[in-house]
């Protein structure tokens, strides 16, 4: 259900529980975008620094937004320049904006939205087709996405509370946007993937988990007679040490694949047909050609999706 | 396996050596929970009294220890003869295991009454928009009061304490944002930015009103009505969070403190590991050592000749597959360990094997306890 529009949404926000591989999943959708002719931005919040899209490989933009130059480009647009000019000089300002609750984050969601809209406020840049935020972990995401909904209400008027609440109605509009969770198929993240989508859907505007992407899924290469083959094999005297470290990687492999088919399970309950699931990959590293074959397997799964 | 020798040679209880704070940072979903719970529980069964500070989630943590929920105030989880030890088959402890789970929301709550010059004043805060915004958003909260837990925790009698830090997004984050919402709450800045005459003001040569009402375009009246009132509100209080935050960051920067840094064999989280040393190097805060989990075991796939006749050819294809990729996975780990061994300099590394689905209850903890503390 979900599937084949997916990628034609102008934003995709992606959370979920740290080290789950949300930032591998956001080059592989991104990648996916990019490889169909959209102009495509994955955007996180690691910045410190360097803060410039950058192009890594064809249509396909990276940039890390930082909250403090996110708010200088916020000042220069938004205010008139007198006003604009007397705040950025103020060192005052600056620590009143950095450590007002909340600000931060509204800041870094004004500029995901701003990313994402086709006429960029910024002077020459050029719009997006489909936006990738890579969010912080689920808690922290949750937080961000809530950011300028909470803003909105403290401010309750002026120019920042009415974009406040304009970047708001955006992220809440599930064909604008499409909040996706990422989860490996163990206990804890699994959890805290079905304590988001409840989350999201309380509060005065409930946002709704468009997908979760099922990451690293170990494969099925063993039977349980297979296994019982494994260990009698295991078990005899006259195994070698080699033979038998082999051996107890199946056995591991096995345990921990049965393992995760239960956790999928779980998803599967809560998220009938809007699971997408990646498989794991025995690399030493995940750069672009690694993704691109994740990109390809989301791909596949977003065309036959029903 | 050499690491594993190495991790024999030096164990936790050395790592730990005269400190009585162990904060355990790194990146998302490496294992800090349960590395926090097994380091407590180690130095519990040498005779410590130990009290370990986790961050939310941590249910399955509390359903390990045996305990039905954890609380924001320290609960005993097992001392000398404990019955629930027993019960477990697991070997009796020397000292003492507590527990807390940190609530932000109630933390932050009694740190305002705790500072407030009456219980009427306390209540009109906790009441304050801006407080209840400012002490219930995830993002900085948990970091404040994780640390504000902390230090209290320090005025009691155990001899050691371990804090489990929050899933930050970056590491660095851990460390910034207890300051950020200092700077807020004791911060001159701000007052100076609201009182019209402030000497901030004078001093930057800039007059209030025109810095006023360029503000006050931007944010909105009723913010700035909302932060005048709640920094007001704090009055006469914010020399008391900056002496207490002066307290806190001498606390951290303490010799009886450590930081271990907490990591998986993987790419991201070792580039993770390695930065967050540069920034414990750069704030002179007391880095102690290392613990790797989760560590592939050493694998060798060979060939399928080694196969041939003991298994029917089509399970002998997959077994040898599946060691290959195992292989390739352990050749990583050895890699990254070698990379983090150069990158973090002379303290001290230990590696945990992978222990997979072992670590869900009390017996699992107790297992990796004797990986870390080694014989």
């Amino acid at each position: 259900m979900p599937e084949p529009s997916l990628l034609s949404r102008r934003l995709i926000f992606l959370t979920g529980k740290g080290g789950v591989g949300k930032t591998t999943v956001a080059f592989a959708l991104a990648q996916a975008a990019a490889s169909s002719g959209r102009r495509t931005l994955v955007a996180d919040l690691q910045g410190s620094g360097d803060t410039r899209e950058v192009e890594v490989a064809p249509g396909l933009m990276h940039v890390s937004i930082d909250p403090q130059s996110a708010m200088e480009q916020y000042l220069s647009v938004q205010v008139p320049a007198p006003a604009a000019h007397l705040l950025r000089q103020s060192h005052l300002f600056a620590a009143f904006a950095m450590a007002t609750p909340g600000m931060r984050e509204l800041l870094c969601m004004g500029k995901f939205w701003e990313l994402a809209q086709h006429e960029r406020r910024t002077a020459d840049a050029e719009p997006y087709d489909l936006v990738v935020v890579d969010a912080p972990a689920s808690g922290h995401g949750a937080a961000l996405l809530r950011a300028p909904r909470t803003f909105a209400e403290i401010a309750r008027v002026g120019p920042i509370a009415h974009q406040a609440r304009t970047i708001a109605q955006t992220f809440a509009d599930p064909d604008f946007t499409a909040v996706l969770a990422v989860t490996t198929a163990e206990e804890m993240p699994v959890t805290e993937t079905l304590e988001l989508q409840d989350s999201l859907k309380r509060g005065p505007d409930p946002l709704k988990l468009h997908a979760v992407i099922l990451n690293a899924l170990y494969p099925r290469r063993f039977s349980d007679a297979d296994t019982h083959t494994l260990e009698a094999l295991r078990n005899r005297g006259r195994t070698s040490t080699e033979l038998r470290t082999i051996l107890d990687a199946a056995l591991a492999e096995h345990a921990r694949a049965r393992s995760q088919e239960r956790q999928e399970e779980r998803l599967r309950l809560a998220f009938p047909d809007r699971l997408l699931t990646l498989p794991y990959l025995f690399e030493p590293e995940l750069k672009l050609p690694q993704v691109a074959l994740l990109a390809a397997e989301l791909d596949a799964q977003l065309v036959g999706g029903n | 396996m050499s690491d594993h020798k190495h991790a024999r040679a030096m164990g936790a209880e050395q790592l730990l050596a005269g400190r009585r704070i162990c904060v355990c940072v790194g990146a998302g979903g490496v294992g800090k929970t349960t590395t926090a719970a097994t380091l407590a529980i180690g130095m519990a069964m040498r005779g410590q009294k130990v009290v370990v500070v986790t961050i939310d989630p941590a249910r399955r943590l509390a359903e390990a220890l045996g305990l039905e929920t954890l609380d924001n105030e320290p609960q005993r989880v097992f001392a000398p003869g404990s019955k629930r030890l027993n019960d477990a088959g697991l070997p009796d402890i020397k000292g003492e295991l507590w527990a807390v789970m940190l609530d932000p929301k109630r933390t932050f709550d009694e740190l305002i009454d705790r500072v407030s010059p009456s219980p009427e004043r306390a209540a009109e805060i906790k009441r304050n928009g801006v407080y209840r915004q400012l002490s219930s958003a995830v993002a900085g909260s948990q970091e404040f009061t994780a640390i504000e837990k902390l230090y209290e925790l320090a005025q009691e009698d155990y001899d050691l304490l371990v804090l489990d830090t929050p899933p930050a997004h970056s590491a660095t984050e851990f460390l910034n944002a207890p300051g950020r919402l200092n700077a807020f709450l004791g911060g001159g800045a701000l007052q100076a930015l609201i009182r019209p005459t402030g000497l901030g003001m004078r001093l930057l040569g800039i007059g209030a009103t025109p810095l006023l009402s360029a503000l006050r375009l931007v944010t909105g009246v009723d913010l700035l009505t909302d932060l005048t009132r709640f920094l007001s509100l704090l009055g006469g209080m914010a020399g008391d969070f900056t002496a207490r935050a002066a307290r806190v960051e001498e606390l951290l920067h303490a010799d009886t403190t450590g930081f271990v840094l907490v990591t998986t064999a993987e790419d991201r989280p070792v580039q993770e590991a390695i930065a967050f040393r540069e920034t414990l190097r750069a704030s002179k805060m007391p880095f102690v050592g290392t613990i790797v989990n989760r560590v592939a075991p050493a694998i060798h796939a060979g060939t399928r000749a080694g196969l041939d006749g003991k298994l029917a050819a089509d399970l002998a294809d997959r077994l040898l597959a599946c060691a290959r990729d195992h292989e390739v996975l352990a050749t990583r780990d050895r890699a990254n360990i070698r990379r983090l061994r150069e990158g973090l300099g002379e303290q001290p590394l230990l590696v945990v094997p992978d222990l997979d689905e072992r670590l869900s209850d009390a017996s699992g903890l107790f297992a990796m306890q004797q990986e870390l503390f080694g014989d």
